[in-house]
């Protein structure tokens, strides 16, 4: 069987999970990782995605946003700025984030329209649509907007 | 001397203001229990994430190209001083005493040839303030409509400081809030976040984790830079909780010394009720008995 590694999921306002799992799928600033017993020692950046958490007892979902997770051989740690279970995210808060992301953008264009903020505003946006559309939300805009 | 039916009246009114404190602390009770709760839940964050970024900033610290939010700007001329109090008052002496620690940091400042920029968050430090350094004030948060404190909330503020500090309004900032130590007593606390400090954390497990050498993707300065912005948002929640805490536990016990002393006032004039009624009624049986006696 294989080895398992202690799961840890905290935002400011609560922890949300605590178990031993088998598999950690972590959405990286740089792309999807997987963590499993024995993975090397990292320290990455979250992009606004899902994660899933794979244990003896089946998986579960978690859509985090912002913050970072900690590997080390046995543990995964991940300090998201926001963090719900998926089975709470519903259209409502999904619509509420969406909101939130284009008032970044529309901030970023308007006060500093800078390359930088607008870039991150709009990867943002593309983020949260891609999570929308993985768990079956409308994110009630079109590509070509 | 009063008379009897003005001892009655201040009886009454002391005892409906003895229920008012009695309630005010009962709910304070119920309060104190949900912050603490708050505040015990967002430890486990608040420890991971500075026990990361001690590890993280010792690496970067010495660097030339260390953010400016870890080295500083070089300079300490300019300090802003965010003052966190409550919204309220009857909380004992909560807001005056971390007035009070502000104000000190404030005159030493200046007498140091420092320029001094105050940020307040919570009306009762405005106002305790607003004499001595009123001209100082840069800006206010309220926090009036907040009812429960959310990780939002200090992100908002921390948006504010943040701002300010680009726009290189001042080099250091120091946030003053209450640390909760328990019921009876909290301590108004000074500490410096801007440039972050990281204390490391005694604790065995914590600090050997931050020995193990990681990897960091993307780079180290990278995720540096993306995480001292969240360092300021996270002490400032952190101060927060801690400040509502102490909050509801300075009221509690204020409103308890409030209770006992009108039950002690209470008993005083009962006392006084009682003797006074004595007394009337003896002075009319020695009106009635010499009245007679002349007969």
């Amino acid at each position: 069987m294989a080895d398992n590694l202690q799961f840890d999921l905290v935002s400011p306002e609560r922890r949300l999970a605590s178990v031993e799992a088998t598999e950690v799928r972590i959405p990286g600033a740089d792309g999807d990782l997987t963590a499993m017993a024995n993975h090397a020692p990292t320290i990455t950046t979250l992009r606004p995605g899902i994660m899933t958490v794979v244990h003896s007892g089946g998986s579960d979902e978690y859509v985090v946003v912002g913050g970072f997770a900690e590997i080390t051989a046995t543990s995964v740690s991940v300090l998201a700025e926001s963090a719900l279970p998926r089975s709470e995210m519903t259209q409502e808060v999904f619509n509420k984030m969406m909101e939130d992301a284009h008032a970044e953008m529309q901030k970023a264009k308007t006060i500093e329209n800078e390359p930088g903020p607008v870039d991150d505003a709009a990867r943002l946006i593309a983020d949260m649509v891609a999570i929308g559309t993985h768990i079956g939300l409308d994110p009630k805009q079109s590509n070509f907007g | 001397m009063p008379s009897l039916k003005d001892l009655k009246n201040r009886i009454a009114s002391v005892k409906s203001t003895r229920k008012i404190t009695k309630a005010m602390q009962m709910v304070a009770a119920a309060k104190l229990r949900r912050a603490q709760d708050a505040a015990e839940a967002a430890r486990p964050y608040t420890e991971r994430f500075n026990a990361v970024m001690a590890g993280l900033s010792q690496a970067a610290e010495g660097s030339p190209a260390a953010p400016k939010l870890l080295a500083g700007t070089g300079s300490d001329q300019t300090h802003l001083l965010i003052v966190m109090t409550a919204e309220r008052g009857l909380c004992g002496g909560f807001n005056a005493n971390i007035a009070k620690l502000a104000r000190q940091h404030a005159t030493r400042l200046k007498g140091e040839g420092k320029t001094v920029k105050v940020l307040t968050v919570g009306k009762k430090g405005r106002d305790a303030l607003r004499r001595d350094l009123g001209e100082l004030f840069v800006g206010h948060v309220d926090m009036t409509d907040v009812k429960r404190v959310g990780y939002a909330d200090a992100q908002g503020i921390a948006k504010d400081v943040l701002a300010r500090f680009d726009n290189e309004e001042f080099d250091v900032a120091t946030i003053f809030f209450a640390r909760f130590e328990n019921v009876v007593s909290q301590h108004p606390t000074a500490q410096q976040i801007i440039p972050a400090k990281f204390e490391e954390v005694a604790d065995a497990n914590v600090s050997d984790a931050s020995n193990t050498l990681y990897d960091y993707e993307p780079g180290e300065e990278a995720i540096l830079a993306d995480l001292l912005p969240r360092g300021v948002a996270t002490q400032i929640f952190a101060a927060l909780l801690e400040n509502a805490a102490s909050e509801q536990g300075a009221r509690m016990s204020a409103m308890d010394n409030a209770t006992r002393n009108a039950g002690e006032m209470i008993d005083d004039l009962t006392i006084e009720f009682n003797r006074s009624r004595q007394a009337v009624i003896t002075n009319e049986l020695i009106e009635i008995i010499s009245g007679a006696e002349a007969l």
